[in-house]
């Protein structure tokens, strides 16, 4: 297992690299720059910003340079929020961001599974369909219709929760962005769940769990939701991803100081080290996300558990 | 003991009903039936004859579209519309079952121990650590060596037969009154059959429960059984000892069940017919394990230098049980996967062919797989299905050229020529082995590789396919290779038997000289295994 895991993140060196040297060959080829504003900079300060940023240097040595940099963990400074560097902004900014992210996460896993498991044992009755009907509305409206709807109801109505910001970050400033963004990938897991859930029921050894007289509870439990659950981990990293870059609406419908604004914010401006910054910060939790999928992928099923 | 003349189980008037979309389908219909203490009742018939959902219906196992009304009394205790928790007071305890697949059986994510330890625990009250006494107990008695670290592996860990012991152990852990066997050893190799089928009776004779057993296979029941049931179609046909079932069948139907193994031999060809496929020291490994920044592979030989020659009009049988390498042998002969050795196909060196090479050649060298659901497409049409090596073979044809050869194809394989227009899942087992078959001669081959084409039929259609195989290579002059885990079969079809085991030929001959005087101990052992029970 140890060896297992010390492979994987050796496997994540690769990984990173090549996701690092692609993004940023691409962002530099796209059109415009950090400083290229509305109104045009003066040519001799343009030079000297550019000098100063290293950027009238060739292509290649700012690339070794910024690999060099990033090994040693300096992503180099922001070129609009000039007083930060990357890592200043990301560590300020990632705690609200986790913090949300894993509520949200916690929301949609456990409330998905047990709106599937309850679908899948009433397949086709009214439970069943409403509540696929419902998944399929949560992953097709936006979170920026969702957000503000419940906004609109829960605080300008009816004056329940708060109308945004962070607070001190207890539960009422939570509940709505938690549920904002964690409802489409709840109605991912809920149907994920249904299906294999139908397949596992109607599975041989759950034809014997039931002739040798397990109650009902031991059946479905036991027996078929463990072997249920494994499509249903599978998702977990696309998931975490998707909550990660999720989280840059939902943030600044509820204006919280996450670190989900600089996706957008640093690909606007083409502040090129913001955009590395963040590809990585995303690219490093897929990848430990997929390692924890592995390692309870082997927990939960002993045919693929990694000695 | 029990008294061996209480009737223990009584089904009066057992329907069994499925509502499916194409309307309501009676798998049976009214049956009645008496197991008494002690006795071993056989269930005999066909796929689709309601033997098996007769027993689904009285453990509460049916599918959910299926319904099960009538009578069904354990000992003056009524089953059937029992509420499920009373119901789950007698499954597992007083009446258990084992199943057809070891395989799928048991949950493949708990090991053994547990899965044996907990219906010790739900019917007894007891925690799984005091039950693991009782587990190892039973899987002493079963036969599964090491208990103590047996116990805590997984099933995939473990060989069909290994699992179907822990299946066996499992019904046995509440000392029950009635063990329903359905198909016990349908999915496993004749050797290993046996074994099981002895484990059972020798079991029987020490715990005096009664035995239900549910079987297509005859040669079974009438060494096993005392009392036997003949079903179909939902109904019971005849019902007798085994004596009276065997010796004086009163029914067609069970005359026609008992004359179904398949009959007739093969005369081999003259001496001097030309070699068609010559396959000499053919060698494959098989990788196992290795990856991207994992340990090195290992290699594991599934064929070991093993020389074939098949003349024209021959037939060779390949025997061999499991793992034995006969059906990665039959796809090396054909250059489906890599391997080592050399080659010969009419004359023609094809040892260095690559994939490029053999296509032209693939025309002339035919496959028959053994699951006529699963080698079919379910989307393509019949025809488009039988129709598709002629667009890459002969794509000179025309439309309406290709669709003359299927008409004549089907027509050849016993099947109405409608059928081109029609999808797979129309069709019966045999009738799909039928399009097969008809989807490798409709390209005029020479060499047609069988790969268990009758495992997946019952008997009765076993027949009708190696007659059709037969007929189909007189009048084509034809060469097989046919690949079977069946002797009886083995015996019928080919007229050159090789005996195959752990990748090797361990004995070859003309067919007669090997069923009449085998000098193998593995081949009498094959030969006892599957003759002795018939």
């Amino acid at each position: 297992m140890f060896h297992f895991i010390l492979r994987r993140l050796a496997s994540a060196v690769p990984t990173l690299f090549i996701v690092v040297t692609i993004s940023f060959f691409l962002m530099r080829f796209a059109p415009g720059g950090p400083f290229n504003l509305e109104r045009p900079l003066p040519p001799a300060t343009m030079e000297n910003l550019m000098k100063a940023y290293h950027l009238d240097q060739p292509l290649w040595n700012q690339y070794l340079n910024y690999l060099k940099n990033a090994v040693t963990g300096d992503f180099g400074p922001s070129y609009i929020y000039k007083d930060n560097t990357i890592a200043e902004l990301i560590g300020k900014g990632l705690p609200y961001s986790v913090k949300l992210g894993s509520f949200a996460l916690l929301f949609a896993l456990i409330g998905g599974v047990l709106v599937g498991t309850l679908a899948a044992l009433r397949q086709n009755s009214f439970f069943d369909f409403l509540t696929m009907s419902v998944a399929t509305t949560g992953v097709t409206v936006p979170n920026f219709v969702v957000g503000p709807v419940l906004l609109l109801i829960f605080s300008l109505t009816f004056s329940l929760l708060p109308g945004g910001g962070w607070g001190d970050g207890s539960w009422p400033f939570l509940i709505l962005p938690v549920i904002t963004l964690g409802l489409p990938q709840l109605a991912v897991f809920a149907r994920l769940t249904r299906g294999s859930m139908i397949e596992a029921l109607h599975a041989d050894h759950i034809r014997t769990a039931k002739a040798y007289g397990l109650p009902s509870r031991s059946v479905v439990i036991t027996h078929a939701m463990r072997g249920a659950l494994l499509p249903v981990v599978s998702y977990l990293a696309p998931c975490a991803a998707a909550l990660l870059t999720g989280s840059a609406v939902v943030e600044s419908i509820f204006t919280i100081p996450g670190v989900g604004r600089y996706f957008v914010l640093g690909a606007i401006n083409r502040d090129y080290t913001l955009v590395m910054g963040t590809v990585v910060l995303v690219a490093i939790f897929v990848i430990v996300f997929n390692l924890v999928v592995d390692i309870l992928y082997g927990l939960l099923d002993p045919r693929v558990r990694h000695d | 003991m029990t008294d061996k003349n209480e009737t223990i189980l009584s089904v009066r008037g057992l329907k069994v009903d499925f509502t499916t979309p194409d309307g309501d389908v009676n798998a049976v219909k009214g049956i009645d039936l008496d197991v008494k203490a002690g006795e071993t009742l056989a269930v005999v018939g066909e796929s689709g004859s309601g033997k098996s959902q007769t027993m689904m219906g009285i453990m509460g196992l049916l599918a959910a579209n299926g319904k099960v009304t009538g009578s069904a009394e354990y000992r003056g205790k009524q089953l059937i519309g029992l509420p499920i928790k009373e119901l789950n007071k007698v499954r597992g305890s007083k009446i258990t079952m084992i199943f057809q697949e070891p395989m799928t059986s048991l949950d493949p994510l708990y090991t053994i121990g547990r899965q044996i330890a907990e219906p010790i625990v739900h019917h007894k009250g007891l925690s799984f650590k005091q039950a693991k006494v009782r587990v190892l107990e039973l899987l002493k008695l079963v036969g599964i060596p090491e208990p103590e670290r047996r116990i805590n592996s997984y099933p995939h860990e473990m060989s069909g037969g290994q699992r179907q012991r822990v299946m066996i152990a499992m019904a046995l852990a509440n000392e029950p009154d009635l063990l329903i066997a359905d198909e016990p050893t349908t999915a496993l190799d004749v050797t290993i059959q046996a074994q099981i089928l002895d484990l059972l009776r020798d079991l029987q004779k020490r715990f005096g429960m009664a035995i239900v057993l549910i079987t297509h296979d005859l040669g079974i029941v009438k060494h096993f059984a005392e009392t036997v049931v003949v079903m179909r179609k939902g109904e019971v046909v005849e019902r007798g000892t085994v004596e009276q079932i065997f010796e004086r069948p009163q029914e067609d139907y069970t005359k026609m069940l008992l004359d179904a193994v398949p009959s007739g031999s093969k005369a081999p060809p003259a001496e001097t017919a030309p070699v068609v496929l010559e396959g000499r020291n053919v060698s494959v490994d098989f990788r196992i394990g290795g990856g991207f920044l994992t340990s090195a592979h290992t290699l594991f030989r599934a064929v070991d230098g093993v020389t074939i020659r098949l003349q024209e009009g021959q037939t060779i049988g390949i025997v061999g049980e499991s793992g034995s390498g006969k059906s990665t042998l039959g796809r090396a002969l054909l250059r489906l996967l890599p391997s080592s050795g050399h080659y010969h196909f009419a004359d023609k060196n094809i040892s260095s062919f690559g994939r490029s090479a053999m296509r032209p050649l693939r025309k002339q060298l035919q496959l028959v797989f053994q699951d006529p659901y699963g080698s079919l497409s379910p989307r393509q049409t019949v025809g488009e299905i039988i129709t598709e090596g002629l667009l890459i073979h002969e794509p000179q044809l025309s439309r309406s050229d290709r669709d003359k050869r299927a008409v004549a194809a089907l027509k050849e394989v016993g099947l109405d020529p409608a059928a081109r227009n029609r999808y797979p899942h129309e069709f019966s087992g045999g009738q799909r082995q039928r399009i097969a078959i008809a989807r490798a001669i409709i390209l005029k081959p020479k060499v047609v590789i069988l790969d268990e084409p009758t495992s997946a039929l019952d008997r009765s259609v076993q027949g009708q396919v190696i007659e059709l195989l037969r007929d189909l290579q007189s009048k084509h002059g034809l060469s097989y290779i046919f690949i079977s885990h069946d002797l009886a079969v083995i015996k019928a079809m080919s007229d050159y038997v090789v005996v195959m085991k752990n990748g090797k030929i361990v004995e070859e001959g003309q067919t007669e000289d090997i069923f009449e005087s085998p000098h193998h101990e593995y081949t009498k052992t094959l030969i006892g295994a599957a003759f002795d029970l018939d």
